[in-house]
């Protein structure tokens, strides 16, 4: 269970914040009060539901972040930690990100990324944020062994403080390269503020994985496949059916 | 253009719709001069392959000539007499470079709707809903082509349409599920299922060295044209086929098994009811595995059964003590189509195998609505429609081939 995250700090066993679970466990309290004055199934149905919900905050278990699997490590951030497998060497996956003004190219929710000095160790960071607003916050390099690993981390000042690395191991046989990303960040509402984000459709860990695939198919195929503009019989209330499947939030 | 359109379950029509344009520096158009309806097109408007969308357009066996490329296509030139493999391949990643070109990691623009259902993304398919990646399919006149260079497969010269087209799917789908049968030579292959695939698995079992083929129906026309590649065959609605199988064989059962049918098997009994019943609530249970159950059954003792036939989803009451306990191998999988299109063509021009054996029905485009209803329910001796694009109906009665 103990996973180590960015940060060096453990990822928790419990998956809710002190305020989740005091939210949750209120709500559980009401609903069993408020089973009480009801009779017959629904007053079982209530008075089970809240002793679920009043369990779960008791035990720093929230229905919320299961659902969403939201995880978060012992001194509240969110720990996200996604991997994918690339047909190319080592180096010319490390060159290609350790130049961060590429990450824009595969990081859907990045605006800009801007290096600031000789060595690209200092970086100015541009993110689209909900809503249609962004967040720029300063990066350090804090860690860099070539074809290896890069660690980052954002200076002080950032509105979601946030650090990662990323590790390029070689994969089995023709394979290619393995690439580990992981990423801690504070979110303005800790965990709850993340399952919030996670069910409005801003969720970091996906994001890192769709972020991931972006880069695959772009070093593999040169670009992402797509579907847009294709003829179809569709009309009205059907576009957005389909826009719904295909779930490409992005264009 | 003229296509055929999924209009919901059940609903098959032919729209005007926009032409398809170039999206992308890799694509490209053809203009479709044959395309066919395929057995996992009626998973499609039956509903049971979810995420098809009122307004897709159909078709993953098509074959044309190419009208337009991309600035980045290279080996595909304007005037090429092409056939398309329904799988789309990138030929880049580590799938496509093992020739394992259905499992393809990046040509599924919709990869996450696959990962939610089977864990892992396959490749995309033309015309196949958005879990496959919702791929506008080629019953039509024109179709949009992805990764050109990847996987348009120029047609030899002297090969007509119809020998050919079924290079798209069918052909490779039965000869891969023959290969997957693991045949020895002399060995006893039992196919259930004698639709198209069934029927080129019979061809390419004997091809790959099979001494008998026993294949399983209900439709006399089909087992008629099983008997005429070679087969024995049963009738399950007359015979049970368990024991014929097993008296067949000497007692020991095929030493392959192919299921050809797949989620929209028959079969009567109670078993069949509850299957029928759990599937159309399309919650309980997504696919009538009656047909894999039966090859598990069948299946001799250390032999392997093969699985060309469709499943989507969740299937019920799978005999997993029988596999155990027999020591059987399966192998499944969507067709790795272009692996197989040199070999194949090969057998089509020394006349080793002929694909057009098994069209039954010549009709136009604009009839499609009326070839999907006769190739679902069997009738009219209906077993392959090969569909037009071009064909004005009117002077165009339909015709069944003799």
């Amino acid at each position: 269970m103990a996973q180590t995250t960015a940060s060096g700090s453990q990822v928790s066993p419990q998956n809710s914040s002190p305020a989740e679970r005091l939210l949750f466990g209120g709500l559980g309290v009401g609903l069993i009060l408020l089973s009480l004055r009801q009779k017959g199934n629904s007053g079982v149905f209530l008075g089970t539901s809240g002793a679920l919900l009043l369990s779960g905050a008791a035990m720093g278990r929230s229905v919320g972040s299961a659902v969403t699997q939201v995880r978060r490590t012992e001194d509240d951030q969110i720990a996200v930690a996604r991997a994918v497998t690339i047909g190319k060497p080592v180096d010319e996956l490390y060159a290609f990100w350790r130049d961060f003004e590429n990450l824009p190219r595969f990081m859907d929710h990045l605006e800009s990324v801007k290096v600031q000095d000789g060595d690209g160790r200092r970086s100015h960071w541009v993110a689209k944020a909900p809503a249609g607003t962004t967040v720029e916050w300063d990066a350090e390099i804090t860690g860099d062994e070539p074809g290896r690993r890069i660690a980052w981390r954002s200076l002080e000042g950032a509105t979601v403080p946030n650090e990662g690395h990323v590790e390029f191991r070689p994969a089995p046989g023709d394979w290619g390269t393995e690439i580990h990303v992981s990423l801690t960040y504070r979110p303005p509402g800790g965990t709850l503020g993340a399952v919030v984000a996670r069910l409005l459709g801003e969720d970091p860990g996906v994001q890192v994985g769709e972020d991931l695939r972006r880069l695959k198919r772009l070093l593999e195929v040169g670009q992402e496949p797509t579907t847009e503009g294709q003829p179809s019989a569709r009309k009205g209330v059907m576009k957005a059916e389909a826009k719904m499947y295909d779930n490409r939030r992005s264009s | 253009m003229k296509a055929v359109v999924w209009q919901g379950i059940n609903r098959v029509q032919v729209e005007t719709v926009p032409d398809p344009e170039l999206l992308q520096p890799t694509d490209a158009i053809v203009r479709v001069t044959a395309t066919a309806i395929c057995g996992s097109d009626l998973h499609l408007v039956d509903g049971y392959v979810p995420s098809m969308v009122h307004g897709d357009i159909l078709g993953h066996e098509f074959m044309g000539e190419v009208v337009e490329v991309g600035s980045e296509v290279r080996d595909v030139k304007v005037g090429d007499r092409v056939v398309v493999p329904f799988p789309i391949s990138c030929g880049k990643c580590w799938y496509c470079h093992h020739g394992l070109t259905s499992l393809c990691d990046n040509t599924n623009p919709n990869p996450k709707l696959a990962e939610a259902l089977w864990g892992y993304a396959g490749a995309g398919l033309y015309g196949y809903s958005h879990i496959t990646g919702g791929y506008a399919g080629g019953q039509a006149q024109f179709a949009r082509t992805v990764y050109a260079d990847q996987n348009l497969y120029k047609v030899p010269e002297g090969l007509t349409d119809e020998q050919v087209l079924f290079l798209t799917d069918i052909l490779p789908t039965g000869y891969m599920g023959a290969e997957n049968c693991n045949i020895h030579p002399g060995d006893v292959v039992a196919v259930f299922g004698c639709g198209p695939v069934g029927l080129f698995g019979i061809m390419s079992a004997f091809v790959l060295g099979a001494g008998r083929v026993i294949a399983i129906d209900r439709f006399p026309e089909r087992l008629d044209m099983a008997r005429q590649l070679g087969a024995e065959t049963l009738n399950y609605e007359e015979d049970a086929v368990f024991e014929r199988l097993k008296e067949m064989t000497g007692g020991r059962g095929p030493d392959s098994v192919m299921d050809a049918v797949g989620l929209e098997s028959h079969a009567g009994g109670p078993g069949g009811v509850a299957d029928a019943v759990k599937q159309t609530t399309r919650v309980l249970e997504s696919d009538r595995p009656h047909a894999l159950r039966a090859a598990i059954m069948a299946c001799r003792k250390g032999g392997t059964v093969s699985v060309p036939g469709v499943y989507g989803g969740l299937a019920d009451k799978i005999p997993v003590g029988a596999f155990m306990n027999k020591g059987l191998t399966m192998r499944t999988g969507q067709t790795h189509v272009h692996r197989y299109l040199d070999t194949l063509t090969g057998y089509i021009e020394r006349g080793e195998i002929d694909p057009t054996r098994i069209i039954t029905h010549r009709l136009s485009l604009e009839e499609a609505p009326h070839a999907y209803e006769i190739f679902k329910h069997k009738h009219d001796g209906c077993i392959k429609c090969v569909l037009d694009p071009w064909a004005d109906p009117k002077d165009h009665e339909p015709t069944k081939a003799p």
